[in-house]
C-alpha cells in the first residue's frame, strides 16, 4: 500500500553515520546562540514572517501622528481619523459612495489614491482607521505579551523551583484562573474597563492570559533543578535567586519566547473577538474588530471595509505565529533540519575521501 | 484511583466555588444593573429600581448575596435546584434548559468533524514529512490559526449561503470553475500520494478528470436542484469503501476480511430499496438506531462465517464497511428530501440559511425534512467552528505520530519485520492516540466557548448568546448561570481527560 511506503536510504547516507551524523557536523564547534540564531535563519518562512511583520508595524506605526506626552511626531499619511473629507463616489461600482482607490494595475491612477481602503459611511479616510485599527491591536498584543509573559515566568518559576506548599497553591492558583471560562471573565471586565482605554483593556487581558505558560514554566524548572550543574552552582554558594535565574531561567528561555509568541498570536485574536462582540475597545477609539463589526452588514455593497481589517489581522497573527514555529525549531535540540539531497552528496563525498 | 477521583473531585468542587465566587463579585462590582434605570427621569423609574432590587437581593452587597445564590445551587442536593431569576423575571434554569442542547448540537458536531478530518490530514502529513503535502499542510494549519472566526463566519454567510442561493436560482458553473477545481482536486490528490515525478502525473491526470467529468455530469444534470446518490453509484462506492476499509485495517492480501467487508457492502446494495420503504414510512432516530445494532449484528455474523480465528479484525473491517455504507443509504435518503425542502414556503429555494438553528415557518412532520432543516443550519456554523479547530487537530496529530515514530518499539516493530500498514495502524497509531484522547476534551470545552461568536454571528440562541445578553443587561443571575455550566465543563473535563489518560496508558499512575 503506497500510502504507508518509506523512503529507502541510500547506502551512502547510513555509510555516513545518517541523518543524526549529518546534522550534528553543522553544529560543531557553535555556541547555543549561534547554532539557535543560524537555525532560525534558515527557516525561511519564519525569516520571511519576521520581514514582513517589522515592515507593517513600521508601516503602521509611521502612518499616522504620534503623540508621546508633549512631543509630537507627524505620520506621513494625509489623513487623520478626525478629517471627515467628502465622501467620493465617481467610479464606484453599483452607486455605492466611498470606494478604494488602491490600484495595482499598470497604468493611469497606479497607486494609492485619495483613499486607498475607501471611506466609511461618513466620509472618514478608510485607511488611516485602518492604520490606528492595527496600531491599537499591535499595543494590545505587545502588552498581553510582556504582561502575561512576565506573570507566567515569575509564578512558574517560584513554583517549580520551590516546590512544596509554594508550588501547590500557586498552581491551585491557576487552575482557578483556568475554571473561569476566559471568554465570559474577559467580556465582564472589556464591558467595565474597555471604556476606560485600550491600554487597561490589555493589562486586564495579560493578568488572565499567564496560566498556560506559568505551568510550561513551572515543568521546565521541576526537570532542570534536578540538573548537576544545579549541584554545582549551589556548591559554589549561590543564592537561590541566583540560581533560579542566572542558571535555570536561561535555560528554559527557548520555550518561554516560542509560549510568548503563541500568547501574543492569539492575544491580537482574543482582542478583535471581543471588540467584536463589544466588550472590548469601544467607539471612538478605534480597534480591528470593531471595525469589522461595524461594517459587517454592508459586505454585500461595500466590501472593502470589511477586508482591510480581516486582513491586517490575518497578517499579523500569521507573522507572529510563523516566527513562533521558527523559534521553537531554533531552540527545540531534538529537531534537525531537513537533511536534503545535497547534504547527502557532500557526507558521501567525504566518507569517501575519509577512507 | 477512588481515593484519587475523591481528592481530584474535593478539589474541583473547591476551585468551582472559589471562581464562581470571584466571577461573581467581579461581575457585580463592574456592572450595575441599575444605572439605566438611575439615569431615566420617568416616573415608574424609581418603582421599578424598587421592584427589581427587591427581585435580584440588590441591597445585599455582593460578597454576601454570593451566599444567597449559592444556598439556591445548592438546592441541588434535596432536589431543589434554585439559579435565580432573570431581569425579566424568568427562571435562569429554563433559560439555560433551552440553550444548553443547542450549543451541544453546534460543537459536538464541529468536534468530531474536526477531530476526523484534522487526524487524517496530521498523520497523512507526518507519513510524508518534509514533503509538499506536509509543507501545505502546515502552511494551512498556520492560517487557519490566525484567521479571526467573526470574519471566517461572515465571509461562509455570504458566499456559502447568500451566493451560493443565488446560483442555485440559475445553476450554471462556468468553465473556469470547472477548470479550477480541477486543478485543485488533482494537485492534492497527486501530493497526498506523493511518490515520483511520473506518479505524480499520473495521480495528477487521473484525479483531474474525474473530478472535471464529474462536475461536468453535475452541471449537466442540474444535479444540485435534485440530488441524491442512486443505487449505481451507491453500489460503486459502497465496493470501493470495502475495498479502502479491508486495506486499512488488514491488508488487501488478507482474503477473508476482503470477503466478509464485500458482503457487507453487497448486502448494503440489497438493502437499498427495503431501506428506502422502511425511510418513508418509519423514519426516525429509533429507526435509524435499529439500523445501526443490526448492521453491527450482521457484520459479526459474516465475519464468523468466513473465519474461525482472528475474528476480531475481520469483525471490525466488516462492520465499519457496513456501518459506512449505511451512511452513504442515509445520506442519499436526505438528499431525495431536497427537492421538496427548497420548494416549501420557507424555504422559497434559498435552502442555505444564515441565520436562527430552525425555521420557524417551516411547519412540517416529516422526518426528513425536519432533519434537513436541522443539518442545513448546522452547515455554516459548524464549517466554521471547524476550520477554527481543524489547525490545532492537523498540528496534534502530526506532532504526535512524529514523536511516536522515534520511539525504539517502532524500530522493532520494523525490525521483526511487519509490514509499514501494522507499524502505523497498530502500533503508532494506538499510541499517537494517548496524548490526544485527553486533548479532546479540552478541544470540546475551548469550543463552547469559541462557540459564543459563531452563535452571534448566525443568530442561534445557545450559551454564547445568553451569556452576552447576560452581560450586556447587567444580568448577574444569567450569567452565573452561564459560567457555571462553562466552569463545570472545564472542571469535568480536566478530570475525565485526566482519568481517560491513565485508563488508556498504563504508564501512567494517578497519585499525588
Amino acid at each position: 500500500m503506497t500510502l504507508f511506503k518509506r523512503k529507502e536510504k541510500a547506502t551512502g547516507e547510513i555509510l555516513a553515520g545518517g541523518e543524526s551524523a549529518i546534522a550534528n557536523k553543522e553544529v560543531e564547534g557553535l555556541s547555543q546562540g549561534q547554532i539557535v540564531r543560524r537555525r532560525f535563519f534558515r527557516h525561511r518562512a519564519a525569516v520571511g514572517a519576521l520581514v514582513v511583520l517589522t515592515s507593517l508595524i513600521l508601516f503602521v506605526m509611521t502612518a499616522l501622528e504620534t503623540k508621546i506626552g508633549p512631543i509630537r511626531i507627524p505620520g506621513w499619511w494625509k489623513w487623520t481619523t478626525e478629517d471627515i473629507p467628502a465622501l467620493r463616489f465617481e467610479d464606484c461600482p453599483g452607486g455605492t459612495t466611498g470606494c478604494p482607490t488602491l490600484s495595482l494595475k499598470p497604468g493611469a491612477g497606479f497607486g494609492f489614491g485619495t483613499h486607498p481602503f475607501g471611506q466609511d459611511d461618513i466620509g472618514r479616510d478608510y485607511f488611516a482607521l485602518v492604520m490606528n485599527g492595527a496600531r491599537r491591536s499591535l499595543m494590545i498584543m505587545f502588552v498581553i505579551g510582556a504582561v502575561a509573559g512576565f506573570i507566567g515566568v515569575v509564578v512558574g518559576s517560584l513554583a517549580g523551583f520551590y516546590g512544596k506548599m509554594v508550588d501547590a497553591s500557586l498552581m491551585r492558583l491557576v487552575d482557578f484562573i483556568q475554571t473561569v471560562p476566559a471568554i465570559i471573565i474577559a467580556a465582564v471586565i472589556g464591558k467595565a474597563v474597555g471604556k476606560v482605554g485600550p491600554l487597561y483593556l490589555a493589562l486586564f487581558l495579560g493578568i488572565l492570559g499567564w496560566t498556560g505558560l506559568a505551568r510550561l514554566v513551572r515543568a521546565q524548572f521541576l526537570s532542570l533543578r534536578e540538573m548537576e550543574f544545579v549541584d554545582a552552582a549551589r556548591v559554589a554558594g549561590a543564592s537561590n535567586i541566583r540560581i533560579a535565574f542566572k542558571h535555570i531561567l536561561p535555560n528554559a528561555v527557548g520555550q518561554i519566547i516560542v509560549a510568548v509568541t503563541l500568547i501574543m498570536a492569539g492575544a491580537i485574536l482574543t482582542e478583535t473577538a471581543l471588540s467584536y462582540l463589544g466588550f472590548g475597545v469601544v467607539a471612538p477609539d478605534v480597534s480591528l474588530g470593531l471595525l469589522i463589526s461595524q461594517y459587517e452588514s454592508s459586505f454585500t455593497t461595500r466590501p472593502w471595509l470589511f477586508w482591510w481589517p480581516g486582513l491586517f489581522i490575518i497578517s499579523i497573527a500569521l507573522c507572529v505565529n510563523f516566527i513562533g514555529d521558527g523559534l521553537r525549531d531554533a531552540f527545540d535540540p531534538r529537531q534537525r533540519r531537513r537533511i536534503t539531497k545535497k547534504d547527502r552528496l557532500q557526507a558521501k563525498l567525504h566518507t569517501k575521501a575519509g577512507a | 484511583m477512588l481515593s484519587y477521583i475523591s481528592r481530584r473531585l474535593g478539589i474541583s468542587i473547591m476551585i468551582l466555588f472559589g471562581s464562581s465566587f470571584l466571577v461573581y463579585n467581579l461581575a457585580a462590582y463592574a456592572s450595575d444593573p441599575l444605572a439605566e434605570l438611575r439615569l431615566s427621569n420617568d416616573d415608574s423609574a424609581q418603582q421599578q429600581i424598587a421592584a427589581l432590587t427587591r427581585q435580584l437581593n440588590l441591597d445585599v452587597p455582593p460578597p454576601l448575596r454570593y451566599f444567597l445564590w449559592l444556598r439556591g445551587l445548592l438546592g441541588v442536593f434535596v432536589g431543589n435546584l434554585d439559579l435565580g431569576t432573570t431581569r425579566d423575571g424568568l427562571s435562569v434554569q429554563s433559560e439555560l434548559a433551552f440553550a444548553i442542547p443547542v450549543t451541544i448540537r453546534l460543537v459536538l458536531v464541529a468536534t468530531i468533524t474536526a477531530l476526523l478530518l484534522g487526524l487524517a490530514l496530521g498523520i497523512i502529513s507526518a507519513l510524508r514529512q518534509y514533503s509538499r503535502f506536509d509543507y501545505g499542510m502546515t502552511f494551512l494549519a498556520f492560517l487557519l490559526y490566525s484567521l479571526p472566526i467573526f470574519w471566517v463566519a461572515v465571509l461562509l454567510k455570504e458566499f456559502m449561503a447568500i451566493q451560493f442561493n443565488n446560483f442555485l436560482s440559475e445553476p450554471n458553473i462556468p468553465f473556469s470553475w470547472m477548470i479550477f477545481f480541477s486543478i485543485f482536486t488533482g494537485v492534492f490528490w497527486s501530493s497526498l500520494l506523493g511518490g515520483e515525478r511520473r506518479r505524480f502525473w499520473t495521480v495528477f491526470a487521473g484525479a483531474f478528470a474525474t473530478n472535471f467529468v464529474i462536475l461536468w455530469a453535475i452541471d449537466l444534470t442540474d444535479w444540485y436542484l435534485d440530488p441524491g446518490l442512486g443505487i449505481f453509484l451507491i453500489a460503486f462506492l459502497s465496493v470501493g469503501i470495502a475495498f479502502g476499509i479491508t486495506a486499512l485495517s488488514s491488508g488487501l492480501a488478507d482474503v477473508k476480511a476482503k470477503k466478509a467487508a464485500l458482503v457487507m457492502a453487497g448486502l448494503a446494495i440489497a438493502w437499498y430499496y427495503p431501506a428506502q420503504w422502511i425511510f418513508d414510512n418509519y423514519g426516525s432516530y429509533l429507526t435509524i438506531f435499529v439500523m445501526v445494532a443490526l448492521v453491527i449484528g450482521t457484520g459479526v455474523l459474516v465475519a464468523g462465517a468466513f473465519s474461525k480465528i482472528d475474528r476480531g479484525p475481520i469483525a471490525r473491517t466488516a462492520i465499519l464497511t457496513g456501518v459506512l455504507c449505511g451512511f452513504l443509504i442515509l445520506i442519499d435518503r436526505v438528499m431525495q428530501s431536497w427537492k421538496e425542502y427548497s420548494a416549501t414556503d420557507a424555504v422559497n429555494y434559498r435552502p442555505v440559511p444564515t441565520f436562527g438553528q430552525r425555521k420557524d415557518q417551516l411547519v412540517t412532520e416529516d422526518f426528513w425534512l425536519n432533519n434537513l432543516d436541522i443539518i442545513m443550519h448546522l452547515i455554516l456554523p459548524t464549517l466554521a467552528l471547524i476550520l477554527i479547530s481543524l489547525a490545532g487537530w492537523i498540528r496534534y496529530s502530526r506532532g504526535a505520530l512524529l514523536e511516536v515514530l522515534n520511539q525504539d518499539y517502532i524500530r522493532t516493530a520494523r525490525a521483526k519485520g511487519l509490514n509499514e500498514r501494522v507499524v502505523i495502524t497498530r502500533h503508532a497509531f494506538r499510541n499517537m492516540m494517548l496524548p490526544l484522547s485527553s486533548l479532546f476534551v479540552g478541544e470540546f470545552v475551548g469550543l463552547v466557548g469559541g462557540a459564543v461568536i459563531t452563535e452571534r454571528v448566525f443568530g442561534w440562541q445557545g450559551m454564547g448568546t445568553l451569556g452576552i445578553k447576560a452581560i450586556n443587561t447587567y444580568d448577574l443571575n444569567l450569567l452565573m448561570g452561564v459560567n457555571l455550566l462553562l466552569s463545570f465543563l472545564v472542571v469535568t473535563g480536566n478530570l475525565l481527560a485526566d482519568l481517560l489518560y491513565s485508563a488508556l496508558d498504563p504508564r501512567i499512575r494517578l497519585r499525588k
